[in-house]
This record gives structure tokens, sequence and C-alpha cells, in this order.
């Protein structure tokens, strides 16, 4: 066994395929998890989708009108109806840039998804950590950086996935593409997926990097998971929010990342400034925290 | 290259700016040595260890690995050891086959080479007819060949085992020795190992150090340590209630008496030697030795000496840890 590994070019990164494959199989190659990480967006979008499809609201069929109108021809009721139906839709397109909620809804639903796959890269780290893995890994000439990336590319791949899978089945339940859909703007939500994923789980990373107890990250994602969610535009718009909710949202980089999926996906037009500068913010936020997590893991990761 | 596989100089580790871990040792380690250190808990043998392999970064001092600083080389450290750790830290999900691949892969060995090494790993260790199996379905002792096999991938000179034979049956723990032996006869590999086990230590280290609060309090060869208690200890009874303390310590190889309820205990070396000159000796002054006994210290005295503590305590509070923290994590996974 004398002859070493020489000859063996190393690069920088080497290792970090390696090490994202192997959470990826973790997933892939489990039937149970994987059925489950199908199933679960299906049930979240059907259920949530529909018991708060507000389209259904001015639905004129659904509405029953008061006894006073015994008066009105026939005629005049279905101008009634479709008087309310078109305000109906005047105000959910005024609201939620298009008379169909639930394509509302789905968008919140991809960036909800990535959320709550990302916290569980967290959650990872420690596991390692009490597994002896990390340690083992630490042994190896794997660069340190190499380790958190690994997370983080294997959350996003991960996420980006779940996103698709909940796209494929909004369209049977009903999502309706905006009048400026572009099949090249599902490359665009990607990109906006790929640089949230990152930049959330590098976060979720960098918090639990040092610790040593599961119930660390839990308590860490039982805290941010709902606040992150709802202090953002996933299931309502932002200008009908208070102002003191508003002002957490607009921080929230979440926001920033459902917004330009919707001008992407669901909006009748785009506002190209706009989503520049929502590619912007959602990028600076992924870059510093990604260095963050990488600075971290170069002082922590060696005690 | 150096003369010394290791060589720790004033190695220290202090945690949080107080507690001293690892208290200024220095020691070498010779190549194609085997090397154990044994300690008892919180003695600060994993501290060292882990310091060794650069997975902690030294407050004070520093070592030699192979020639290198682990202060300063830690990336030329990396490469050229292997360490197959206390747990177990295969994936459970993976095959044993994916593992050894994920470690080449940590290594930066190209496929090519690691398919190959892997299967030749996996030959040594014998576990080829499971290689495609997930590890989840692996028994404890078929874990431990995996991590061996891990740790070997990338052809180390020096390889670290810590606590290499934890909870495993008397089969696997004897298979596991036959496996350190042809890695040192066969590759001329250095191995740096930490034990609980004291008749593991004398079967299989060339050399010893035991490790107590953060200190080396004695390093040498099993013989030498056992012989630096004083030799063998001769227990005896007569039939009269007489004092022979003056006459045994006469007779040649004698080195202390200790009259105790009744019987003697008489440190000697060369007790099988011993024994029969003091028969003859009492017999001639009409006193009739109705019985004795001879022991050779073993380890588990020389670690009593040295640290106060018996390793058998030592081992079952290890054990009792390793266990709690096993079913810690199996309840955690469902």
């Amino acid at each position: 066994m004398s002859e070493a590994n020489s000859g063996i070019s190393k690069s920088k990164l080497h290792g970090l395929w390696a090490l994202t494959n192997r959470e990826l199989k973790k997933w892939y190659k489990a039937p149970v998890v994987f059925f489950l990480t199908l199933i679960q967006p299906i049930i979240w979008l059907g259920l949530l989708g529909n018991a708060l499809n507000l389209g259904n609201m001015f639905n004129p069929s659904l509405i029953e009108f008061p006894t006073i109108t015994p008066a009105l021809t026939q005629p005049q009721m279905a101008q009634l109806g479709q008087f309310f139906g078109g305000l109906g839709s005047q105000i959910l397109t005024s609201t939620f840039g298009t008379t169909s909620y639930i394509s509302f809804m789905a968008v919140g639903m991809i960036a909800f998804t990535a959320l709550f796959t990302t916290m569980f890269s967290g959650m990872s780290v420690v596991w390692d950590r009490r597994l002896g893995f990390l340690n083992k890994v630490l042994s190896t000439p794997v660069s340190r950086a190499v380790i958190i990336l690994s997370k983080v590319f294997s959350a996003t791949l991960r996420s980006m996935f779940q996103a698709a899978i909940i796209l494929l089945i909004a369209i049977p339940l009903g999502f309706k593409f905006g009048a400026s859909f572009n099949p090249i703007n599902i490359l665009g939500v990607f990109a906006f997926l790929f640089l949230i994923c990152v930049g959330l789980s590098s976060l979720f990373i960098a918090i639990n990097i040092r610790s040593t107890r599961i119930e660390t990250p839990m308590a860490v994602m039982n805290l941010l998971n709902l606040p992150l969610t709802f202090a953002s535009s996933a299931f309502f718009p932002i200008d009908r929010m208070p102002d003191w909710l508003q002002t957490v949202a607009k921080i929230n980089p979440l926001s920033y990342t459902i917004d330009g999926c919707r001008q992407l996906l669901i909006n009748s037009t785009i506002d190209y400034s706009k989503l520049a500068l929502q590619y912007a913010y959602v990028g600076t936020f992924a870059l510093i925290l990604t260095t963050v997590g990488i600075v971290l893991s170069w002082r922590f990761l060696n005690k | 290259m150096s003369e010394d596989a290791i060589k720790a100089e004033g190695l220290t580790k202090i945690f949080n700016h107080s507690l001293v871990a690892v208290d200024h040792i220095n020691f070498s380690v010779k190549h194609g040595e085997i090397f154990g250190f044994l300690g008892p808990n919180g003695a600060g043998k994993t501290t060292t260890i882990n310091m060794l392999i650069t997975v902690l970064k030294p407050t004070e001092g520093t070592a030699y690995i192979l020639g290198h600083d682990i202060a300063k080389q830690n990336t030329e450290v990396r490469n050229s050891i292997g360490v197959v750790p206390q747990e177990y830290t295969a994936d459970e999900d993976l095959t044993g086959y994916e593992n050894i691949l994920l470690c080449a892969d940590l290594y930066g060995i190209p496929r090519e080479i690691s398919k190959k090494r892997a299967n030749e790993l996996l030959e040594l260790v014998e576990l080829t007819t499971f290689k495609d199996k997930r590890v989840q379905t692996y028994s404890g002792g078929m874990r431990r060949r995996l991590e061996l096999a891990c740790g070997l991938i990338n052809r180390p000179k020096l390889l670290f085992l810590d606590e290499p034979t934890l909870g495993l049956d008397v089969q696997t723990r004897a298979a596991t020795w036959n496996y350190v032996k042809t890695l040192k006869k066969e590759f001329g590999m250095t191995l740096f190992m930490t034990t609980h086990y004291l008749e593991e230590s004398d079967a299989l280290c060339d050399r010893i150090a035991i490790i107590d609060h953060g200190k080396i309090v004695v390093i040498g060869t099993p013989e030498e340590l056992k012989e630096s208690l004083g030799g063998d200890i001769i227990t005896l009874s007569i039939q009269k209630d007489v004092d022979i303390t003056e006459l045994v310590k006469k007779i040649p190889h004698v080195k202390e008496v200790k009259k105790d309820n009744g019987s003697y205990m008489i440190k000697s070396e060369n007790g099988e030697v011993t024994a029969p000159l003091i028969i003859e000796a009492l017999r001639k002054e009409g006193q009739v030795v109705t019985k004795l006994s001879l022991t050779k210290p073993t380890l588990n005295e020389v670690y009593l000496e040295y640290t106060g503590k018996s390793m058998r305590d030592a081992a079952d509070e290890s054990r009792e840890s390793f266990f709690a923290q096993r079913a810690m994590m199996r309840r955690s996974h469902t």
C-alpha cells in the first residue's frame, strides 16, 4: 500500500458531487420518502387551494340574491349575475393579479415548499455531527466549504424538483398561465428558486453549524416557518396587509421570489425593471448568506 | 521521510479557555509500529486523536504526522492518513459498495481507480457477498469492517483506529485483531489505536501509552510496563502461625513480602523460578506450605497502578454510554 495518491489531481471542489449525491440518494432511493415528497405538494395544493378558493366568493351561480329580486325579469337577473361576476374578476385581478386564486396560491406554494425543504438542511448538519459522519468527513481532504455547499445544493435540487411537481399538478387543478407567459419563463422561475434555496439553506446551516442537539434546528424551524410564510406574499398580496406587516413582508426575500415568479407565470404583463430588482434582491440574499455559511464553516468546522 | 510516523511536541488542547483536555503531551510513534493509547474516559484520548487527524486544532504545541505539521499542513496530513472512527459512520441508506466509493470521492480518487480498490478492500474485509446490500441490514461486526475498508481507501501509511472493537462480540473482535495484524505485516502500515480492552493492547500493540487527566503517565512496551510493577506475585499460606517474612526476604529475586490475613503476598521477578525456592527454604525450616498461587501481572494491574482506576470499570462505563447513544440514535431514526 505504499504507492500513495500520487497522480491524483484534485480541484478545490472535489467531493462536492459525492456529498450532494449522498444526500439526494437518501431521498430518491428511499421509496417512502420519495413518495411523500411527491404527495405532500399535491395535498397542500389540493387542500389549501380549494379550501381557500377566494375566486368562488364572486361566482354568480353561488350567490343567492335577496328576495327583493322577484321584480326583476329573467334577463335582468342574468345581467345582474354578469355584473357581479365581472366585478368579482375585477376585484380578484386587482388583488391577486389573476382571476384564478389557485394560480396565485400555487406560486406561493412553490416558495413555501422551498422554505420547508431547505429548513431540513440545518437538521442534517446536526445529524451528521451526532452520527460521527461529520468528523469522518473532516478528517478527509475535502474542503470545509464543500461540506456546506453539498448540503445547500442537495436541498436546492430537491426543492426545484418539488416545484416542478407543484406546477405540473396545479395545471389540472385550474392553474392559468398569464397572457404574457412564454415557456422560457419557466427557466426564470427555476433561477429564482435556485437563488432563494441557496440563500435559505445557507441561512439554516449557518444557524445550526455549531449545534450538537437535534432540538435546536427543530426549534428554529418551528419559530421561523409560519412567520416567514405569512409575512410574505405567498397567500395574500402585500399591499393589502397592515403597514407593520408590510414592512416585514417587504424585507422577506420570499416575497421577492414569489412576486417575481408570479410575474413570469400568471400576471398579464411583465414589468421588467421590477423583475430585475427582484432578481437582484434574491441574488444578493443568496450571495451574502452563502458567503456567511462558508466563512462560518471555516471558523467552526475546525474547532 | 522523517524518522517517526507521529511525533507530538507539547500537544495541548484547552476548551473554552479553561478545560485542559490534553496537557503538553510528547510522544513518538515509529514507522511500522502498532501504538496503543489507553486511558479512562475523559482522559483525553479522543481529543488527542482528533487533533492528530486534524479535526481539532491544537491550542498549543503541534504534532508531525509522517513529517507534516498538523497545524500548518492539514491537507497533506489528511491525504496521507486513514481514519476508522469509533462510531458507525457509514450511511445506512447506501450499500457497502456505495459507501466505499463515497469515501474514495472524498479523497478525490478517480472512479476507475476507486472501483478497483473498493472491490479489493471488500475482499480484504470479507464483505464482497454483501457489497450491494444496504448498510441498514449489516450486523455490528460487518459495519466495523466496512469502516475499516473506508479508512483504507486512500492507501494510508498511517491508520488511526478509535476504539476499533467497542461493542463487538468475541469472534468479531478476534477477526478485527487479525485484520490489524495483517495491515502491519503485509502492508507495513503504522497503526495508532485507542482501546479500552487491555488484553487487546497486550496482544496487538508494540508500544502503549497510558494517558490520564490529559497527561501521558507512562509509555513503553507491554512487557516493560508489566515489569515496571516489580514482577510476579506469589501468594502462599503455611500451616503454623509463625512469621516467615524475614526468612522469605533472603531468597533470591524476592523484592517485597507482605503479611495479609494469615497469608503472604510476595513480589518477585521470575515467580515460577522463585516459588520452588521458597517452598524448599520453608521445608528446611520445618514449615509446611498449604496453599500457593502465582499471578503474572497483566496490563490491568499496570493500568490500575498508573491511573488508580480499574479498566473494567472504565470499559463498562464506556460501553454503557455507547449503547445509550446508539439506542438514542435508533429511536430518533424511527
